[in-house]
């Protein structure tokens, strides 16, 4: 198991987090705690065993390929903190995705 | 008070469809009392007081014009991160406050078209993540039986509604326990189908693999009643499980005869102090007076089931919430550029456990921590499921408590992980999928606080869970009318 | 050796190709391009809280096709995992798509040169994953995202099924690059998988570049190149790329790893470096999706729908003799590509017929607007006038005629032929005849023969055809004619 000592800005920056001082000093610690009790994971012996995504299997879930109503654009774009004419707007993006 | 508030959803469906009360009036009714209490209880973040007024009509209309509806007038309290369309739907959360949902979940609406009533939308902890609704970020819901403690979480507003005649049924998720742990400390029965076995289509996500909607109710006939109404395959959700409902009403029980019934040896009540031990042992002891063999299985990784679920739910929340970020609905806090607005946004959206679950999920499914943290969880999330197995190969039902403690004060739990160990005893069955329930069995504490016995089920095995803790609630009675405090 | 050949460039492509479906990837919203803005949008494809994918089926389908035209392997199972990053026109948050179990695996690209060279470019790849909507740049900056001030945005796109064909570094300049994405071009639009419409962005790509001193086996460090929206863009793009690479190499310095954007304005490639730090995708299996199965059932099934595929019908075509520019077209065009083929099936002489369809036919079809699979002549009437052409029964003119006549409905050639006597004769008799009808008509121009003026046997050779109204066999005609004025 990894060290529990955790960089939370860099984890925050990576879930879009802004963190106060106080609150990277918080969750700092209190993030760390928690994966020290998650630690006990390491005692289990997982080698053989097989990972579960899903804990009722289903396999090939698909829908026919027809095109079905859209949402009315009014509603759309009524929720949108700022439009633009028909648009959602963004400030200014930095970077590629 | 008028009585019909108290009356069960069996009966309330039951007297609309004959006639002899409409759905408008047991409407009127409900809506008095929860404009009479929930001051004071904050079951609600909404009351839909014109929906609830629009529906009961139409609900009128059917039945007038001869159709029987199963859940006709019944009042319905919708855990508030359940999409209701034109309805505002918040999670809870400041991110979402303002949120008006512009479609309806599929669970909701198979209750709506089996004629249930929307009374409100109930509070919970912010995005289901909780165990005491203290989360919240948009209101306070008080215990009914004491209002200086929590009704537990996270579909606390929907328990603590339902235990107060301010609806008959409470739908609420449970991803870890959050329908189980407030059902038993608000004295209701708190039911859990199946992973896949209602639609999650509309439910805002918390964690994906682990999230599943089910009933709180005062009965456990009311939560086959409505378990068999919100059940079934839907083609919008991948992860619904495509197969027949066995209608579980009809087969409710008086008795457990044939039934054996498995206690874990791992899970040690006398660590929960001697009141509550005896509690459970006596709640034991009533199962097999009722006929039920009693026998010890072993759930060998039941002490892991917390660590695993703490890896799994937070990494699964960490990337089904990172769509609230200001661009399309919901909150926005303008920065300099998008990667501000997006960092502020959440910042100001959402709280503090939300932002826990967050960072632990992404550090979690981080580069060079996955296969330490991610992937050994879900391997130790197989062998949870194996335990369960090879257990259900000696018996039929697994008995265990619902929760660790009763319902306890506000704020006094003030660190993350001892709140975590509510639900130290609901967890392993929500990481293997399995239905299970709550249904009370007595008071522990002072003042005297209810408790919930658990009782777990293999897959698909609603029927023969809720036929049990039919039983026991028939031959127990515990959840006494009248105790509670408004 | 110059300094250019002093080196070898080594290339990959990663391409972005739109499936072509009635809806999106994983919602009921129509797969359409442009429309009003935010129209073909819903729950699912906008990211609304609750919303869940179900993945199209036909998508998945397109992908085996896909992967089966260029013989990849196709897994039994296989996966949607999510790839975590925010960006604001990416709705979720989250990119559904597949990590490490795609739906095809490796395969090969068989694509040629202007000058017909046949090549091979391996794949790495296919998986299949969602399409993001679309940004527009404003507020300075000319619409480009470097100087804008914010950004407006259309989700109509966000969620259309997107495949992205991952090359090994096979290619060895810009040309092969082009060559190759020719071919990925004419493979998915034969498959119906894709229009490929690059005006459109329905295909996309970006290129890896590095160059290594020729002969080396080692990999120089390589560039991505970015922005490049027309196989034009991508062969200067390339070109200046590895011009710029040299001349870093030249001067003494390293090239450094990086993303670069193609400025098709100046024709050259600019750093794309931002302050941005490495991204950490977190993939993980997307819990509200199921895994794929595909059984030898499925593959059977579609490996039937596979057409005859580009290279084995451009090296076909080289065979038959026609140049790599007309095999290049008529591959291109495949319904044209398929009537031909049916003509060689019927019987007829490849050569001959590749005449006629790719000019008189061709010619017909453009005036007329009739594409020449939908024009009456058949490939059966077309093998039969071709063999009428081989057998010397008719002769080029009078096949030129009888074609133009089938067009316009007529039937069968040999019916016609039968019907009207227009057989060729090589009857030299009939023949001497004319011939000395034709010379006792123009007694000059055998004296000018005769003086050394034997240009002027043209003349009389057309005289003679005149005079059999074109049946006579022109070959023997022009043979009789010199016999007898020699």
């Amino acid at each position: 198991m990894a060290s529990e000592k955790i960089d939370v800005r860099y984890v925050a920056k990576l879930a879009r987090i802004a963190l106060s001082e106080d609150e990277a000093e918080r969750f700092g610690k209190q993030l760390g705690d928690l994966l020290a009790h998650v630690n006990v994971l390491s005692e289990l012996e997982t080698a053989s065993v097989p990972a579960t995504a899903q804990v009722v299997e289903s396999r090939n879930v698909e829908r026919s390929d027809e095109a079905g109503p859209c949402l009315d654009r009014e509603t759309v774009l009524s929720m949108a903190p700022q439009r633009e004419g028909s648009f959602f707007r963004v400030p200014k993006i930095i970077g590629q995705p | 008070m008028n009585d019909v508030v108290k009356r069960s959803a069996a009966e309330i469906a039951r007297d609309v469809n004959a006639k002899r009360i409409s759905a408008r009036d047991v409407t009127e009714a409900v809506l008095a009392r929860v404009d009479e209490v929930d001051d004071r209880l904050g079951c609600y973040l909404t009351r839909l007081h014109d929906l609830a007024r629009e529906q009961a009509s139409r609900v009128d209309e059917r039945v007038a014009a001869g159709e029987s509806l199963p859940l006709a007038g019944v009042p319905l309290a919708v855990k508030d991160n359940m999409c209701l369309s034109g309805t505002r739907t918040t999670a809870a959360s400041k991110i979402l406050e303002n949120w008006i949902a512009p479609y309806t979940s599929t669970a909701v609406q198979r209750m709506l078209d089996a004629g249930a009533v929307p009374i409100g939308k109930s509070n919970l902890d912010e995005f289901a993540m909780g165990s005491s609704c203290e989360n919240s970020a948009l209101g306070v819901t008080r215990n009914p039986y004491d209002l200086q403690r929590v009704p537990g979480g996270s579909s606390g507003g929907s328990a603590a509604a339902v235990a107060a005649f301010e609806a008959a049924i409470g739908m609420g998720s449970d991803t870890g326990g959050s329908i189980r742990e407030p059902g038993a400390f608000c004295n209701v029965v708190g039911f859990k189908p199946t992973y896949g076995r209602v639609s999650r289509y509309g439910l805002i996500a918390f964690a994906s693999s682990l999230d599943q909607i089910g009933p709180l109710t005062r009965t456990v006939e009311d939560a086959a009643l409505a378990y068999d109404a919100m059940a079934g395959h839907d083609p919008m959700d991948s992860t619904s499980i495509d197969r027949p409902v066995e209608p579980a009403a009809p087969s409710l029980r008086e008795d457990l005869e044939g039934l054996r019934i498995g206690i874990v040896k791992e899970f040690v009540t006398a660590k929960l102090g001697a009141e509550i031990d005896a509690l459970y042992k006596r709640a034991y002891a009533e199962l097999a007076k009722l006929g039920a063999e009693l026998v010890e299985v072993s759930l060998p990784t039941a002490d892991y089931g917390l660590a695993t679920y703490y890896l799994i739910a937070p990494a699964e929340c960490s990337s089904n919430l990172a769509r609230f970020d200001g661009v399309r609905y919901g909150l926005r806090v303008d920065g300099a550029d998008v990667g501000q607005m997006y960092e502020q946004t959440r910042a100001a959206g959402f709280g503090p456990e939300v932002k826990r679950r967050i960072l632990i999920g992404t550090y979690a499914l981080s580069s060079g921590y996955y296969d330490a943290y991610y992937v050994k969880a879900q391997k130790a999330r197989t062998m949870s499921a194996q335990d369960f197995k090879k257990a259900f190969e000696h018996c039929d039902l697994i008995a265990a408590p619902a929760a660790s403690s009763p319902a306890f004060e506000f704020d006094s739990k003030s660190d993350p992980y001892s709140m975590y160990m509510m639900d130290y005893y609901t967890i392993p069955m929500s990481l293997a999928g399995l239905p299970a329930l709550s249904v009370p069995c007595g008071y522990a504490g002072t003042p005297a606080m209810p408790m919930g016995l658990q009782l777990a089920a293999p897959l698909f095995e609603e029927t023969r869970l809720l036929g049990a803790a039919h039983a026991y609630e028939r031959a127990t009675a515990y959840a006494v009318e009248g105790a509670i405090a408004v | 050796m110059t300094v250019q050949t002093r080196y070898e460039a080594v290339i990959g492509i990663e391409c972005h190709v739109e499936l072509k479906t009635r809806s999106k990837m994983f919602c009921a919203c129509a797969n359409e391009f442009g429309g009003e803005p935010n129209t073909k949008v819903c729950p699912v494809c906008l990211a609304l809280p609750g919303a869940l994918p179900v993945a199209n089926a036909e998508a998945i389908r397109h992908m085996i096709r896909a992967g089966l035209a260029f013989g990849a392997s196709i897994p039994a199972f296989s996966k949607f995992d999510r790839k975590n990053y925010f960006y604001p026109d990416m709705p979720k948050d989250y990119q559904i798509s597949q990590y490490d179990m795609p739906l095809t695996l490796g395969g090969s690209v068989r694509y040629w040169l202007e000058d017909g060279t046949l090549k091979e470019c391996k794949l790495t790849r296919i998986h299949l994953e969602e399409d993001t909507g679309k940004s527009i740049h404003g507020g300075g900056g000319d619409g480009r995202i470097a100087g804008s001030s914010f950004s407006l945005i259309d989700f109509n796109r966000a969620g259309v099924p997107l495949m992205e064909c991952v090359s090994e570094p096979d290619l060895r300049s810009a040309q092969e690059a082009v060559g190759y994405l020719e071919a990925l071009k004419r493979t998915f639009v034969q498959l119906g998988v894709s229009d490929v419409k690059m005006e459109e962005g329905s295909l996309r790509c970006d290129a890896n570049v590095s160059i290594r001193p020729a002969g080396s086996t080692e990999l120089g460090t390589k560039t991505e190149i970015k922005n490049m929206n027309s196989f034009r863009s991508v062969l200067r793009a390339i070109e200046s790329e590895i011009e710029r690479q040299i001349a870093v190499l030249e001067s003494g310095s390293r090239i450094v790893q990086e993303t670069r954007g193609w400025d098709e304005g100046q024709g050259v490639t600019h750093s794309m470096r931002s302050k941005e730090e490495a991204h950490d995708y977190r993939y993980f299996p997307d819990p509200d999706l199921v895994p794929i199965e595909v059984d030898a059932a499925l593959i059977d099934e579609l490996k039937k729908t596979i057409p005859v595929l580009p290279p084995e019908r451009f090296a076909r075509y080289r065979g038959y003799g026609m140049d790599p520019k007309q095999a290049t077209q008529l591959v291109d065009n495949f319904p044209l590509a398929d009537y031909f083929d049916a003509c060689v099936a019927a019987g007829a002489n490849p050569q001959a017929s590749m005449n006629f369809v790719l000019s008189d036919l061709s010619r017909l079809a453009n005036e007329t607007g009739t594409p020449v699979n939908e024009s009456a002549v058949t490939p059966e009437a077309l093998a039969e006038l071709v063999a009428l052409v081989e057998s010397k029964t008719v002769n080029s003119k009078i096949a030129k005629e009888l074609l133009e006549r089938m067009w316009a409905g007529e039937g069968s050639p040999k019916a016609i032929v039968e019907q009207e006597g227009l057989a060729q004769t090589s009857d030299t008799g009939e023949i001497e005849r004319l011939i000395d009808e034709v010379l006792a008509a123009n007694e000059k121009a055998a004296t000018d023969y005769k003086a050394g003026k034997t240009n002027i046997l043209g003349f009389l050779t057309g005289q003679v055809m005149k005079a059999s109204r074109g049946k006579a066999n022109p070959a023997l005609v022009n043979e009789l004619l010199r016999k007898k004025l020699e």
